[in-house]
């Protein structure tokens, strides 16, 4: 009796851990749909980019997302932009030099300012951008959304959750290096960034 | 050879007016793929697709302007009948 008790009692706190565990999400989406747009103002009309080469993982627990920590990558030869002429620039070792510094991460320090209402949050991250090699640290506001079990709804395959993040935030181009202080009056320096992620964690 | 000269450098003004102006009049540079944003009905996701489109800007305009008068210039080489 004493046994089966004990076999109880160690199966209900395995279970509880491993429900109260940080499930790991996967940000690199075979459908294509993740994306980051950039925005730079110019005389004539706004500079649109987008980026979609998304990678990375998020460690998140819904009972706990002030917790939440990961990195994301993103493949700087994706940027593309409507112009051959101006993407070629923009790949260029004068603006973001893909070649040298195939890399734009984001890496997580912290998270502040976290409100919860059923399945979504916001709250403040900060953490460090890496672009051309300089890293700084920046806070930004921060929407992350957890669909349990929605996972089946895309990959029709797999079960499992999904995490939504979207993030918009602006940033410096002289603070990173990317063709500072030059074109300034054809291309500001102000870079207006707006992501949108979903990661998957799959039942195993 | 003259007046050829002059009413090519008309038709070159001209189509490169009515092409921008019937591609939407982009004020900005000329485009080769046009980004389209859709939604992802799952995660709501609005992502962008790019659609191969040639979309002329201001570059375009000014370039079919510039070789309208160059034109226009060189029918001055022809002495006149």
């Amino acid at each position: 009796m004493t046994k089966s008790f004990s076999c109880i009692v160690a199966f209900a706190v395995s279970s509880l851990a491993s429900f109260a565990a940080p499930q790991s999400y996967d940000f690199k989406d075979p459908k294509g749909v993740n994306n980051v747009v950039f925005k730079l103002d110019a005389p004539l009309e706004s500079i649109n980019g987008t980026a979609n080469g998304i990678s990375g993982s998020v460690q998140f627990d819904p009972q706990s997302p002030k917790d939440l920590k990961g990195k994301i990558v993103v493949a700087g030869s994706t940027l593309q932009v409507g112009n051959p002429t101006m993407k070629e620039h923009l790949h260029s070792d004068k603006w973001m030099d893909v070649k040298q510094f195939p890399e734009i991460t984001f890496e997580t320090t912290g998270i502040d300012k976290v409100v919860s209402a059923e399945n979504s949050t916001v709250a403040q991250v900060t953490g460090n951008l890496t672009i051309k090699g300089k890293t700084k640290s920046i806070t930004a506001p921060l929407k992350i959304t957890y669909l349990p079990g929605k996972l089946k709804a895309r990959f029709p395959m797999m079960e499992g959750d999904l995490l939504v993040l979207r993030s918009n935030f602006k940033i410096k181009r002289s603070d990173f290096g990317i063709n500072s202080g030059a074109f300034e009056d054809k291309v500001s320096d102000e870079i207006d960034l707006s992501f949108s992620l979903a990661g998957m964690s799959p039942k195993k | 050879m003259r007046l050829v000269l002059r009413l090519a450098a008309l038709g070159i003004i001209l189509i490169t007016v009515v092409l921008w102006f019937f591609g939407g009049m982009n004020r900005g540079c000329t485009q080769t793929s046009v980004k389209q944003m859709q939604k992802d009905p799952v995660t709501d996701i609005e992502y962008p697709v790019f659609e191969q489109r040639f979309l002329p800007g201001v570059d375009f305009l000014g370039g079919g302007g510039v070789l309208g008068l160059l034109t226009i210039g060189a029918s001055f080489l022809f002495p006149r009948k």
